[in-house]
């Protein structure tokens, strides 16, 4: 290793996406700089719900990969919305069937990949067919409309600075401190370290693999509600996105791939950088295809410069 | 950790019982399909039957074939389908009127898989996120030459892909083909062992005096070629390009992989298997509408048959010590 200024991997994600924020801004002019920001961390947000839940899978050991989660939103945001019927009185039965939901579905993904023995991108694929088609049979190609107080709540600011971000700030510093301090989080670190080793040590490797996809499935669910809060209603394609991005923003945040470690702060620079970029290139007037040419080239690039963390 | 050292397999089985075991099992669930479709509908038992059932199983079969060759190293390509769609675009624009630039696009897209390889092997990066990035790249790449569906596939592509060989329909003699080529490429030949061993123990086939890095970039180029063959014929049966036209190989292609006895810590994989897997999944889909499950539940219906064939998995595996 050269002695080059070697800064903490999930950092490139934020001086990433603060140098297309000043590009932005540079070329839209300094009035939209403040609209763009907001933007970028009110859909940084979501993304951030979502891979903070991926991370937890991933972290927990090699091969843990949660394919289910776009489905798991969906079929989330379907269940909740046909509870709530729009009604603004049932706002928390709703919030209650989509983490419902999610726990569930993240519990039989866990099932899938222990009874059956699969690898975990194989049982979560096949899950979520299978919740696709409940989505798709709940709800089929209607959207089902939020209640208003839900859209308000997505929508709400304190003096013009949107709440939601900072709400979801506040999960990653709880998914922090779960990581660093709770018993749990230092098992599942453990656990996707060296799982015969945390057996040694009398951890049920299992049990703390099970609430880390359960976990996750809450994660995708309370996505689900919110988001269709925030878009106006549940629709089918609503989740697709985050299939490849949830991995992006993990992966790029600085958590390895390979298991046993994880950077929740990391996500937000990644999510940022994703959602300023997206701006950016629209701003610029790129069309599609080289949009996706360079969203691709720079997740290659970040990841091939980054210094590794050393568990992988 | 005595465990690690034994290998389970060779003591309880002979070899041979456990390799035929795990091809055996996505060739019940094929057979069970067919007996299936053949019951409701007995007219679809015959040479016509057999080429519409698997019209579109050739492109899958190549594809998860190039899916293989990067699971064997232990790797994960997410970028395969997309690449796929690439590939449909190029022949759709340019193999008809202008053979030898789609060629040299072909050779393009192979270095540049190649490169992927090297990258991933110089750099120790994981492959799952540097492919996820390809996957754009590709798409980006396809969407810039092709904006929209369209192009026509070259007249003799098409004629190739609806020629009705005697005996044999065209779907299944390729898939014997392609099924044979590959269990004497990488299940028999020695260089196959070297290039399984590269998945399974590096370290080892360094010392043996092999360059993994070599191996890699090797083992990239040929899956990009296999991508390749399969956006050819895909584009033979489509006869356009289109850049969205087959994300789900990705998907359905480490899905093959799997049920045909591969496993993702490397090394295990077996080409016959995938063969027969990507010919389960293909054919999945003319089931359910056979037994006329409705649309809606088509989906969710594919995920149940994944796992049915998989749980076989846990009968037929042995108890782990």
């Amino acid at each position: 290793m050269n002695h080059r200024l070697s800064l903490a991997p999930w950092t490139y994600g934020f001086i990433v996406a603060f140098a297309m924020w000043i590009a932005t801004t540079a070329y839209a002019g300094f009035d939209s700089a403040e609209a763009t920001l907001t933007a970028a961390l009110t859909f940084g947000a979501f993304s951030v719900v979502v891979g903070t839940g991926q991370m937890l899978v991933i972290a927990s050991g090699p091969g843990n990969i949660d394919l289910s989660v776009p489905s798991v939103l969906t079929l989330a945001a379907y269940v909740s919305m046909t509870v709530m019927n729009a009604q603004d009185g049932m706002l928390f039965a709703g919030l209650a069937a989509a983490v419902a939901v999610g726990a569930l579905a993240g519990m039989l993904n866990f099932l899938a990949i222990t009874l059956l023995r699969l690898p975990p991108i194989i049982a979560t694929l096949a899950w979520s067919f299978v919740f696709q088609s409940f989505a798709f049979n709940l709800g089929g190609e209607a959207t089902l409309k939020p209640p208003a107080m839900l859209s308000a709540f997505t929508l709400w600011r304190i003096g013009g600075v949107p709440f939601m971000p900072f709400a979801v700030m506040l999960l990653t510093l709880a998914t922090m401190a779960v990581l660093s301090r709770g018993v749990w989080g230092r098992r599942l670190l453990a656990v996707g370290q060296s799982e015969s080793a945390a057996k040694l040590t009398g951890i049920s490797a299992g049990r703390v693999r099970l609430i880390a996809y359960c976990l996750c499935g809450v994660a995708a669910g309370l996505a689900g509600y919110l988001l269709s809060g925030f878009s106006g209603g549940a629709a089918l394609n609503m989740g697709d996105v985050y299939l490849l991005e949830s991995i992006a923003v993990v992966v790029l945040g600085g958590t390895s791939v390979a298991g046993g470690q994880a950077n929740a702060v990391g996500i937000w620079g990644a999510a940022l950088f994703f959602n300023l970029m997206a701006t950016m290139l629209n701003t610029f007037q790129m069309q599609a295809g080289v949009r996706f040419v360079l969203t691709g080239a720079l997740i290659i690039l970040i990841v091939a410069i980054v210094p590794r963390p050393r568990a992988a | 950790m005595a465990d690690v050292m034994i290998r389970p397999t060779s003591k309880a089985r002979p070899a041979w019982l456990s390799a035929s075991l795990q091809v055996g099992l996505p060739a019940v669930a094929l057979v069970l399909m067919l007996a299936v479709i053949f019951w409701i509908r007995p007219t679809a038992m015959s040479y016509f039957g057999f080429t519409l059932l698997f019209k579109l199983a050739t492109p899958l079969v190549l594809a998860a074939l190039a899916q293989m060759l990067i699971i064997m190293l232990g790797d994960i390509d997410l970028s395969n389908g997309a690449f796929v769609g690439l590939i449909t675009c190029i022949t759709a624009l340019h193999l008809a009127t202008n053979p030898s630039l789609a060629i040299v696009f072909y050779l393009a897209a192979i270095i540049v898989y190649a490169g992927i390889g090297l990258l991933i092997q110089a750099r120790q990066l994981p492959s799952i996120i540097v492919t996820l990035g390809m996957s754009f790249i590709w798409l980006g790449t396809a969407i810039m030459i092709l904006p929209s569906p369209g192009g026509a596939a070259p007249a003799w592509l098409a004629g190739f892909m609806s020629w009705r060989p005697p005996l044999v329909p065209l779907p299944i003699l390729l898939a014997v083909i392609a099924a044979v080529v590959g269990h004497f490429a990488i299940s028999r030949s020695s260089y196959g062992a070297i290039l399984r061993g590269a998945g399974s123990n590096p370290r080892a086939i360094e010392r043996a005096g092999w360059s993994t890095t070599r191996i890699r970039v090797m083992v990239y180029a040929a899956a990009g070629l296999l991508a390749c063959l399969s956006g050819i014929t895909l584009t033979g049966l489509t006869t356009s390009g289109d850049p969205n036209v087959a994300p789900a190989y990705t998907l359905l292609g480490v899905g093959a992989v799997i049920l045909g006895g591969g496993s993702f810590n490397g090394g295990i994989v077996s080409p016959v298997g995938t063969v027969i897997g990507a010919l389960t999944l293909s054919l999945a889909g003319s089931l359910l509408s056979f037994l006329q499950v409705p649309p809606t539940w088509q989906i969710g219906a594919q995920g149940g048959i994944l796992f049915l064939v998989l749980a076989g998995r846990v009968l037929l595996s042995e108890k782990k010590p």
